[in-house]
């Protein structure tokens, strides 16, 4: 039992095994081999759900459906697609740069990996615990635009070309507010790990504690990460009606799949970042005095907590989607640089002065 | 194991440096330039600051040139529409680029006589430490800095502006 409510014995016993078999520096391998299968996997497994989630969520909010005949209730409807894109042929266009047109596909694939490394996914499971883990996440999901940019220009397409301009330009503007809202907590928690952030939030969870400062901060990230995510309503990107696909309209077969799977697993990071410096990521639910209530809150194993709370998020950005219909690119970028940034700006000093005069709890 | 790091990140950093000159088409020279800020990233954490490393990932890999590549996809630079240079526009940049390279010698010669880094506090780089230097010994430097951003912010801004009155 104690197995699932922390994962450092399970860790602790598999570095052990590994010190008494081999040498220290094999052993570091070996466990970098194992961390990056599981990634892979979770990878995988992530990329399958979501793709159901999303076509049942879509389905639900329209009063339809859904996918239903592949498995029972469709649920191998996206196992079926996945091999469908696998048995398709992947072309390169004949003016396009071929290096670089298919490198891309897989930057952006490694750079969604990467940002996984920081994130606690329940007591002891962590893959490295960085002292700057926040900021870290933020580096290596500003290099995505790289790989963006490069998937377009090498497509030699002018379609692929705008819809990368547009991606990028998005992307790098809400970083700034998604930052700035992130960096709220950090000030609440006084630590950049993400480990000593969900050990802060043990009392209750920042959302609760932070009082309005946080809500607004809260509220300002899952706007910034839903248009870095360049899902609707921000999906300027690959506005179908006008850019026939975005930077990825030349791409087919596996390649195309890759930056589908990328989009995907960039939204588990941004659910679980979201998740983590605002909902306590997998601390329980707990309330100041209740001890009876906080201890039936204890027997939820952490992992499910995490888990729990990532994918409420997740279905709420899949709400999102079907709610707010798509904005034009100058509204897009008005509503960055007019209205999220400024207020992010004011919320941050509002916060420096919580924290400095310590009203929160 | 540090020593094979560094002297691979080294000849990463100065092989991706010689490739941005080489190379002839403007967006490859960026991706290589980018490359390189990669290379000394990993520096920086071998020197155990990692703050450093994050702001130099973010800074110039992450928004300098993203920039860069932006107006470089763009204008759709090549080989055909590459504005043609006079001989003594390149007798020139040799000139002062062979002279950049004297004062960045010369400035380096002084190192020598620098503790080695093992005999600093290993946790200097890290960012508790880094902060509170920014904030008390470099203070006026750090908010000169600031001014100077904003200043140039305006500028751009101005430059920007349609209609200038």
């Amino acid at each position: 039992m104690k197995y699932i409510y922390d994962f450092s014995f399970l860790t602790s016993k598999i570095h052990n095994w590994f010190l008494a078999h081999c040498s220290s520096g094999w052993t570091i391998l070996w466990e970098m081999v194992i961390v990056g299968l599981c990634a892979i996997t979770l990878f995988v497994v992530l990329g399958l759900i979501f793709v159901y989630m999303e076509r049942k969520v879509a389905a639900f909010m329209q009063f339809r459906l859904g996918p239903n005949r592949v498995g029972p209730k469709g649920t191998l409807q996206a196992v079926a697609d996945t091999v469908k894109l696998l048995m398709k042929e992947g072309f390169t266009p004949q003016a396009a740069d071929m290096f670089l047109f298919n490198l891309a596909p897989f930057i952006v694939l490694s750079v969604s990996m990467l940002a996984l490394a920081p994130l606690p996914f329940a007591k002891g499971l962590q893959i490295y615990d960085i002292n700057i883990g926040v900021f870290y996440i933020s580096a290596v999901s500003s290099i995505s635009v790289i790989g963006i940019l490069i998937a377009g220009w090498a497509s030699n397409n002018k379609y692929s070309l705008l819809g990368a301009m547009r991606s990028g330009a998005q992307i790098v503007s809400y970083e700034l507010s998604a930052g700035l809202s992130v960096i709220a907590i950090v000030a609440f928690a006084g630590s950049m790990s993400l480990s000593d952030i969900v050990e802060s939030q043990r009392t209750g969870w920042w959302i609760f504690k932070g009082h309005i400062p946080a809500v607004i901060a809260f509220v300002i990230f899952i706007i910034a990460g839903t248009a870095e995510l360049n899902r609707a309503p921000f999906d300027m990107a690959e506005a179908e009606s006008e850019l026939t696909g975005g930077f990825h309209t030349e791409y087919t077969g596996m390649r195309f799949a890759m930056f589908f799977l990328a989009e995907y697993v960039n939204m588990f990071v941004v659910c679980a970042i979201g998740a983590t410096l605002f909902l306590g990521g997998w601390m329980p639910l707990h309330f100041g005095n209740l001890s009876g209530f906080n201890h039936i809150m204890d027997y939820v194993p952490p992992f499910v907590w995490f888990f729990g709370k990532t994918f409420f998020l997740v279905w709420v950005i899949m709400w999102f989607r079907w709610t707010f219909p798509r904005l034009r690119i100058d509204q897009l970028l008005t509503l960055e640089w007019k209205y999220l940034m400024p207020i992010s700006l004011v919320n941050m000093i509002i916060v420096a002065f919580v924290v400095i005069m310590k009203w929160h709890f | 194991m540090t020593i094979y790091l560094f002297y691979f990140l080294s000849f990463l950093a100065i092989l991706c440096g010689l490739m941005v000159v080489l190379e002839k088409n403007p967006v490859h020279s960026v991706l290589y330039l980018i490359i390189t800020f990669f290379a000394i990233a990993g520096h920086y954490i071998l020197l155990n600051a990692q703050f450093l490393a994050v702001v130099h990932v973010i800074v110039y890999a992450g928004a300098i040139m993203v920039l860069f590549l932006f107006v470089i996809m763009l204008l759709n630079l090549n080989k055909e529409t590459e504005p043609h240079k006079t001989n003594l526009v390149k007798f020139a940049a040799v000139i002062s680029a062979g002279l950049l390279l004297v004062v960045l010698v010369a400035a380096l010669r002084g190192t020598e006589s620098l503790p080695s880094p093992s005999t600093i506090n290993a946790d200097m780089g890290l960012v508790k430490n880094l902060g509170k230097v920014l904030f008390n010994q470099f203070l006026l430097p750090f908010e000169t800095a600031s001014l100077l951003f904003l200043a140039a912010m305006v500028g751009a801004v101005m430059l920007g502006k349609r209609d200038i009155k």
